[in-house]
Parts: C-alpha cells; sequence; structure tokens
C-alpha cells in the first residue's frame, strides 16, 4: 500500500486536468501539428538540390497545381472519391437497414459488418487482386466453365481501382448509418402508420431523413481517406491513373520534390476541410458516437 | 422496427454481404492450395504456412509488429484516456480548442500524416526506424481511442465517484476503484483498436520507416508488388486470423461489460 | 479566596455556553457561471438533530449540501462551512467527518453488496475480520440479511434493497454526520412511508446529525426535528414542523407547506384587540399584531382545516364570514374538499371538511349551492410581505 504521502500526490496529479492532458497534449502538439507546419513552411520554400528545401519563399509549388496537368489529377481524385462515397451508400445503406431490422441476428450480423473494418487494409486490397488478375479467380472459373476463351482484364483498370476503394471502405459507411438507424425510436413510425403512411412514404419521409447524420457521417468516413488513398490505385491500377495521393507519395519518392509534394498535401487537406467543414454545418455527433459504436 | 424486410431489400444486403466476405475466404481457402498458379483446386497443403514459417523477413515483420503494436496500444490507452478524463471531467480555458485538435487526426488522410511526420524528422535529423514507427503510431492512435473513452465517460453516473470521495477515497483512488472499473469495455475497445490500427498501418510506416526496419505490413506489400506466390496468402490469412480472434475478444469483453 | 470564586464563574459560563453546533454555514455563497445558486446561506444545525433543507427544485438544497459534502466549492468570498466547530472549506470530501446518500443510491456496479459496504472500511484500512463483522452488523441494521444479500450484485436489487444498501455503507464507517439528498425520491409510495419510519428509528438508535435534502414537504414534516425551507438558494425560514406549517411567516412557505387560502387587504380599524382587514366588499378581523396600523397592507393566510362552511344565517358568532358558492366538492378519501368562489372576489377558497362517510352521512353541499366560510380571527396567519 502507498504511503498516505505519495497518495495525495497520486491525487493531486489525477484531479488537475492539466496534468491528465499534458503527454497526450504533448505528444499531439508534437508529432501532429508541428509536423503539419513543418509541411506547410516546406510547402512555400523552393526545391533545393537533392529534393529537399533551399532558404527562401515562393509560391511556384501552388502555382503548379494550375497547371491543368495536376488540376486534371485534383479533379479525378475528387471524382473517384465521390464515386467511391456515393457506391457506399448505395450498397451501404440497404445492408444498414437491413441489419436494423434483423432483431434475432442483428448481434452477429454487425459483427460480419465489423470484421472487415477490423482487418487489415493490405489483406483486403490483395484480395481483391487475387481475384481479379488474369490468372486470377474469376477469371480462371470463367474460363473453365466454357464462357471466355480470353482472360477478361480487370486489374489496372480503373474499375478495379474503384472496386477496391468500395471494397475497403464499405464497412465504414455501414456502421455509422446503421447507428443512426437504431436510435430511431419505434414510436416515430408506429405512429406514422397508425396515420396511414405506407411502408415507401415511411421511409422517405421519417426514416431516411432522420438517418441522415449517419448517412453524412458515413460519407465523411469514406470520402476522406478515399481522397488520399494511394494502395488500391498503386496496386489494383498500376499507378497508370496518377490519383493525388500517388503524386505525393512519388514527390517523397522517386521525384524527390519535397516542396511540391508538401503543397500537394495542403491541397488535398483543403478539400477533406471542405468536405469536414460541410460536415459539421449538418450537426456533429455522429462521428463520436459512430467510433464509439465500432469499438 | 415494425414490418417485414421486403425481399428485394434482403437480395441486395445479402449479396453485398458476400461481396464483403467472399474475397476474404477464397483469399484463405486458396492459402491452403496446392498449386502455385491459383489455376484450380490440386489439393490441401499447408506448404505454404510452413514456407512462410522458413522466411525470417516474414517472422521478423511479425514480430515486429506485434512488438510495435502492443507498445502503441499501451501507450495511446494510457494517454487517450488521461486525455479523454481531461475533456470530459473538467472546464478549462482552451477546453475546445483542444478538443478540436483532437479530432484532427480523425480527418487527416494517412498520406499526409505520413509525410509531415517524414518531414519532422528529416528537420530534425532524426534517424528512421523502430523508434519514429513508434511515435507515428502513438500519434494517430490517440485520437481514436481519446473519443472511444470519452464517450463511455459521457454517458458514465458521476455520483458513483462522488460517492467513492464521501467514503474516504481520494481522487487517485477513486480513479483507480472505481472510474477505470467502469470504464473497462471503453478501455479495452481502444486498446485493440490501438493494436489492430498499429498493426495494419502500411501507409504510414512505410513513411517513417527505416530501411532496415520493415513492419509486418510492409513485408506483405512487398510480396504483392512482386510475386504471386501463395505464400502471401498464408501470410494474410494468419493476419485475418489474429484480428478475427481480436474482435471476438473485444466483442466478448464488451458484451460482459454492459451487464 | 481565589479559588471558590473562580468555581462558581467557572460553572455559570459552563451552562450558559450553548453546544457547538454539528454544522455551520456562515455567509456562504455558490455561483455556477451567472446564477447564484446558493446566496449568503447562514444556518446552523444541532448535534444529534434531523435537520431538512426543503424546497421546490432549484432553490439550492442540493447544492448546500454539496457545498457541505465537499463536492462542490464555496465561493471565495468569506463565507465559511464548519463541521463541529471547526472550518473544513479546504479540505476534500474524504476529509471530512461525514458521509452521504446520494439519490439514485451510487452503488458501485461492479462490486457485490457486501463489497460496496466494506469500501469504506477499506480507506480507512480497518483489517479484514472487523469488517467483515462490521459489515455484517451494517447491514442488519437495515434490515438485510447479510447471508442473503451480501454476495448479490447491485443489479440484482430492487429499488428500496438498494436504498438500503447505500445507507448500510453509508453508516457502516460511523460518521458524525449522515447527509442524504433525495434518498426516497425514486421508490414508491408505500415502500416510502416505511423507510421513513425507519429512517427516523434509526437515527434515534444511532444518535448521529442527519442532514435530509427533499422536495416533499410532507416527508420533512414527517421526518424532521428542524426544517429550514429554502427559495432561490436563501433560507426562507427555520424552525420545527409545527412551526412551519402552522406558522409560515410569508406566502411562500404558506403555499410550499401544505395548501392555504390567500386574503388580502388595507388595515381598516382597531376594536377589541382585533384589526379588521378589508378590500372591496370583503371584511374579516385578525388578532392585533405589532407593525399594523390604519392603512397598512395586510395579507393573511388561512389553511383549508381551519375553514369551516355553513349556510347563510347559520354563522357563529365571533368568527369571520365569506359569502361564496360551491364550485366543486373534490372527494379525497380521508377527506373531502369544498372548492368554493367567493361572492366579493370571484376566486377561489379551499375547504377541507372530514369524510364521515359518503355512503352513510353524505355532505350536505354541492355546486352551485351559497355558503358562508367561516373561521376563527386567531386561526389567520399574517404574512411577511405583501401578495395579491
Amino acid at each position: 500500500m502507498r504511503s498516505t504521502r505519495q497518495r495525495r500526490i497520486l491525487a493531486r496529479i489525477v484531479s488537475k486536468p492539466s496534468t491528465l492532458l499534458a503527454p497526450a497534449g504533448i505528444w499531439l502538439i508534437v508529432f501532429f501539428v508541428v509536423p503539419l507546419g513543418v509541411m506547410m513552411v516546406y510547402s512555400f520554400m523552393p526545391r533545393g538540390v537533392y529534393g529537399g528545401v533551399d532558404s527562401g519563399f515562393t509560391l511556384e509549388h501552388y502555382r503548379r497545381f494550375l497547371d491543368p496537368l495536376y488540376l486534371s489529377i485534383l479533379l479525378r481524385t475528387t471524382l473517384m472519391a465521390a464515386g467511391c462515397t456515393t457506391i457506399c451508400l448505395a450498397l451501404g445503406y440497404p445492408v444498414a437497414y437491413a441489419i436494423s431490422r434483423a432483431r434475432r441476428w442483428k448481434h452477429v450480423l454487425l459483427l460480419l459488418v465489423i470484421m472487415p473494418f477490423w482487418t487489415s487494409f493490405l489483406v483486403r486490397t490483395f484480395a481483391m487482386i487475387f481475384l481479379m488478375r488474369d490468372t486470377g479467380l474469376i477469371n480462371s472459373v470463367l474460363m473453365r466453365l466454357g464462357l471466355i476463351t480470353e482472360p477478361i482484364v480487370m486489374l489496372y483498370t480503373p474499375f478495379a481501382v474503384m472496386a477496391g476503394l468500395v471494397y475497403t471502405f464499405l464497412p465504414f459507411m455501414i456502421l455509422p448509418i446503421y447507428a443512426s438507424l437504431e436510435r430511431l425510436p419505434t414510436s416515430f413510425l408506429e405512429a406514422a402508420e397508425v396515420l396511414g403512411a405506407k411502408p415507401s412514404a415511411r421511409f422517405r419521409r421519417i426514416i431516411f431523413p432522420l438517418s441522415l447524420p449517419g448517412v453524412v457521417a458515413g460519407s465523411l468516413l469514406v470520402f476522406v481517406p478515399a481522397l488520399g488513398s494511394f494502395i488500391p490505385s498503386d496496386l489494383l491500377g498500376g499507378a497508370k491513373q496518377m490519383l493525388i495521393g500517388n503524386l505525393v507519395q512519388n514527390q517523397f519518392g522517386a521525384a524527390r520534390n519535397w516542396p511540391f509534394g508538401s503543397a500537394a498535401s495542403f491541397v488535398v487537406m483543403a478539400v477533406v476541410l471542405l468536405g469536414v467543414m460541410a460536415y459539421l454545418r449538418s450537426g456533429r455527433g455522429e462521428l463520436a458516437t459512430s467510433l464509439r459504436d465500432i469499438g | 422496427m415494425t414490418g417485414r424486410l421486403p425481399r428485394w431489400l434482403g437480395v441486395v444486403a445479402g449479396s453485398v454481404f458476400l461481396f464483403l466476405h467472399l474475397p476474404i475466404l477464397i483469399l484463405v481457402a486458396f492459402s491452403f492450395n496446392a498449386s502455385r498458379f491459383s489455376a484450380g483446386w490440386n489439393g490441401f497443403t499447408l506448404d505454404w504456412y510452413r514456407a512462410m514459417t522458413r522466411r525470417p523477413d516474414i517472422l521478423r515483420g511479425l514480430y515486429l509488429s506485434l512488438e510495435i503494436g502492443l507498445t502503441s496500444a499501451v501507450i495511446s490507452t494510457v494517454l487517450g484516456t488521461a486525455l479523454a478524463l481531461a475533456l470530459h471531467r473538467y472546464r478549462f480555458r482552451g477546453r475546445a480548442t483542444l478538443e478540436s485538435m483532437m479530432y484532427v487526426p480523425l480527418v487527416t488522410p494517412e498520406i499526409v500524416v505520413g509525410i509531415s511526420l517524414l518531414a519532422l524528422f528529416a528537420a530534425l535529423n532524426i534517424s528512421l526506424g523502430v523508434g519514429t514507427i513508434l511515435i507515428a503510431h502513438v500519434a494517430f492512435s490517440i485520437s481514436f481511442v481519446t473519443v472511444i473513452i470519452g464517450a463511455r465517460l459521457a454517458g458514465m453516473d458521476r455520483s458513483l465517484e462522488e460517492a467513492a470521495l464521501t467514503l474516504g477515497a481520494d481522487e487517485f483512488t477513486t480513479l483507480v476503484r472505481v472510474t477505470i472499473p467502469q470504464l473497462l469495455p471503453g478501455i479495452v475497445a481502444g486498446a485493440l483498436l490501438a493494436f489492430t490500427l498499429s498493426f495494419d498501418d502500411y501507409v504510414i510506416t512505410s513513411f517513417v520507416t527505416g530501411s532496415g526496419t520493415s513492419t509486418l505490413p510492409v513485408v506483405i506489400y512487398g510480396m504483392v508488388r512482386r510475386t504471386i506466390e501463395p505464400t502471401v496468402n498464408a501470410v494474410s490469412a494468419v493476419v485475418l486470423g489474429m484480428t478475427t480472434l481480436l474482435i471476438y475478444v473485444a466483442d466478448w469483453i464488451s458484451r460482459r461489460g454492459a451487464k | 479566596m481565589k479559588v471558590s470564586l473562580v468555581l462558581p464563574i467557572a460553572y455559570f459560563s459552563r451552562v450558559k455556553k450553548p453546544p457547538i453546533p454539528s454544522v455551520e454555514f456562515r455567509g456562504v455563497s455558490k455561483t455556477f457561471g451567472s446564477t447564484r445558486a446558493v446566496a449568503s446561506l447562514s444556518l446552523e444545525v444541532a448535534p444529534g438533530e434531523f435537520f431538512s433543507l426543503l424546497g421546490p427544485s432549484g432553490c439550492g438544497k442540493t447544492t448546500t449540501l454539496r457545498l457541505l459534502a465537499g463536492l462542490e466549492e464555496p465561493d471565495r468570498d468569506g463565507g465559511a462551512i464548519l463541521i463541529d466547530g471547526a472550518p473544513v472549506t479546504d479540505l476534500r470530501p474524504y476529509e471530512r467527518d461525514l458521509s452521504m446518500v446520494f439519490q439514485h443510491y451510487a452503488l458501485f456496479p461492479h462490486l457485490s453488496v457486501a463489497r460496496n459496504v466494506a469500501f469504506g472500511l477499506e480507506q480507512r484500512s480497518v483489517p479484514a475480520a472487523e469488517r467483515t463483522t462490521r459489515v455484517r452488523d451494517a447491514l442488519a441494521l437495515v434490515r438485510l440479511n447479510p447471508e442473503q444479500f451480501g454476495n448479490r450484485m447491485p443489479s440484482e436489487l430492487s429499488g428500496g434493497q438498494r436504498q438500503r444498501v447505500a445507507l448500510a455503507r453509508a453508516l457502516v464507517i460511523e460518521p458524525s454526520i449522515l447527509l442524504l439528498d433525495e434518498p426516497l425520491g425514486a421508490i414508491d409510495l408505500k415502500l416510502r412511508k416505511q423507510m421513513q419510519l425507519e429512517l427516523k428509528a434509526l437515527k434515534r438508535t444511532l444518535g448521529i446529525t442527519f442532514i435530509y435534502v427533499t422536495h416533499d414537504q410532507e416527508e420533512a414534516l414527517t421526518l424532521s426535528d428542524r426544517i429550514a425551507v429554502m427559495d432561490h438558494g436563501e433560507v426562507v425560514q427555520i424552525g420545527g414542523p409545527a412551526e412551519i406549517y402552522e406558522s409560515p411567516r410569508s406566502a411562500f412557505v404558506a403555499e410550499f407547506i401544505g395548501e392555504s387560502n390567500f386574503l388580502s387587504g388595507t388595515a381598516l380599524r382597531e376594536q377589541d384587540g382585533l384589526w379588521t382587514i378589508g378590500r372591496d366588499d370583503l371584511e374579516f378581523r385578525i388578532p392585533a399584531q405589532p407593525g399594523i396600523a390604519t392603512g397598512s397592507s395586510v395579507t393573511v393566510a388561512v389553511r383549508p382545516e381551519w375553514l369551516r362552511v355553513c349556510a347563510p344565517g347559520q354563522t357563529p358568532g365571533n368568527a369571520n364570514m365569506i359569502p361564496a358558492t360551491v364550485r366543486e366538492v373534490v372527494y379525497l378519501g380521508e377527506t373531502l374538499q369544498v372548492v368554493a368562489e367567493v361572492t366579493a372576489t370571484g376566486k377561489a377558497m379551499r375547504v377541507t371538511v372530514p369524510n364521515e362517510g359518503q355512503l352513510k352521512n353524505p355532505i350536505a353541499w354541492k355546486t352551485g349551492d351559497e355558503i358562508v366560510l367561516t373561521w376563527l380571527p386567531g386561526d389567520s396567519q399574517v404574512l411577511e410581505e405583501n401578495w395579491s
């Protein structure tokens, strides 16, 4: 047992907010905020000889973004992320809805949805590769069945990239929607039914609008990572279609242009911030609750 | 909810479910396939698993990922719990700012996180290795843990802690004997999430890792890019098995805690 | 010589000194943001007293209790809180010699009943064997069988049982003061009444000070030695149950405790030790009080049970008389309440009439009847402020 003096000291540590938040706060500031700041500074500095930075101030890296080449990359990435979000919504909403209606198997079904969410993203991408490549399962089965004579080229196409993206991010859409559907009081629907509303009307006018916070949260949880992703397009698309993520990775890798890479990162962040602000405007409680439900 | 599920809805939902799980199941199934080219089923074998154990790079990667994952989980959970307590128990100036700052890691694309850390380490001339990986993993895990535990804290009955105080327990004793037992499901969930995030992370790790250190995801990535050997399937299956086990453990614990 | 002088002086000073109050508040305030929950509160509680803080929601009674417990800090403006004569303002709750029972019991869900009760003893490093005995005795004190309940978890208990465990847990550490924050609020009526009596008996057995917060005035009247009625952070009246009920000093107290009818008017004339108060067509008499002069505004409270209903023309001589019409007769079981509209003012007054059995001896009045309400001048409670 600790001595009284030791206990008192511990008690004081625990009862002051400053001591409690200090370790985490410092860690976050030093290893999160400061790095972002460093990157921001870099993005305004001219490129050095070895790809690092030289002293000075320049807007050239940001101006490069006005080049149609880079704008098209940005546009393509945004469209791809938006497309992925839409598809995930179209596929994910029915699943979330079905689970919330399931009653008996609800818990099992939820676990089954959560599982992909927790499993390695690399592994899942690899699963897609395994299925879709020329010697992969789909082609083998189709050829065996005699339906095709030549393998269908699925891998290294935009289709593959989109499929990979959707596959990766689908659980992120399902869970928040499920969470907000769960919170819908049954009494609302019963009242509507008693007042004579048909199922489609009930969905359109009560269920969907009230599940909107979940939809928004899920969309955010899909759109943001999708925007910055480069693995699917790298592994599944053969880097033939450059997304912003690939661009940034490249600048810090082979192309050795850190300042430009930093600027590109901030452009991505800007788009993300736009998305987040749109989310915050529509009411923000779902994100935390969704994450808690996921946990 | 009232009513039955419309047929078409069940079909759609079922198909999506299949879509979610079938690829993984196939992947695992083929890790037992004796054929090298996955063209057809050639018989059951454990060869690829044996091959896996003979690969030092894979084993080292696994060991490293486990080590970093556990350490990251412990550090993130302790720091994240303390942060959650501070945010939810007290009012102080700058609380809202801190809370917003805490949400930033959740919405920052991984690539930006990785790159900014790389920039920092380069600027400070810190050599990349296990240490930098650990730092990065804790940095992005803290927020997740804080949010999960914060949600639990928000719903907790404060009078329990007040009762403990009036019964003679000081703040530290109250924390240990009353608050933390109540928070346990959240703490466990947070720790497991932090472990999984760390264990599975590729993007951020790839930027802050030194040439000599490869965590398991880095190894897997290399293998996936290079060859088509089914050993990758075996490794994937092992990783999947681990995470599935973790999920069940987490679920079991949270169900006990809910009582 | 000097000794013989000192002794009587010592004796007298000892006799004249009052006992140190168990609890004392001196000018204590508590502000939350822009709201003043407690405003410069001063009161004393005698040792061994059952002292209640009574008032509507938001009056500051719970805050006062929490200030005493140390769960809130008073404003630093010179107010002081003392326990047994010693200031405790800087002491944390676990350093004060008191314990508390909470409204929703606050039992630790992850500990068994026995371990819940033992919690406070563990904090005081009581050895295990003694702990077991004291826990068993405490459970017996609140009428819970230790063998049967000791190993159960709080989630397996009913509300009443949980409250008993909370009591046992608070009492086992033998505090000199027990704080109770609306402990019976979540319990149903019959059980509540039973537990009220048990609490009273408990206090008699243990002899410690009880400080009890409630918004239920009947409960306060039943349990307390003294009651402090609070409103908007201030103590409005302190006294024993009889004093509070029968001599309310303000309209607030008169209305919050039991029911009251209010009449107001201007003092017109004094005669034979009675002042006549009148307004519009209404006149009634009250005993002479210091402070009333011709023209003073006077408000009076009359409890429904002090009024009588008579037929016009049948009134006793010395009483006040007010003509009225019956609006409604309400059946309350034990009593009946006649709601009557005063002819002169149009306002309603309530009269409580004992129920002599409506099936055998029904009340003579019904809606629409013309009646006269009467009461003795001495049964009027003159209030401290104007009220219209």
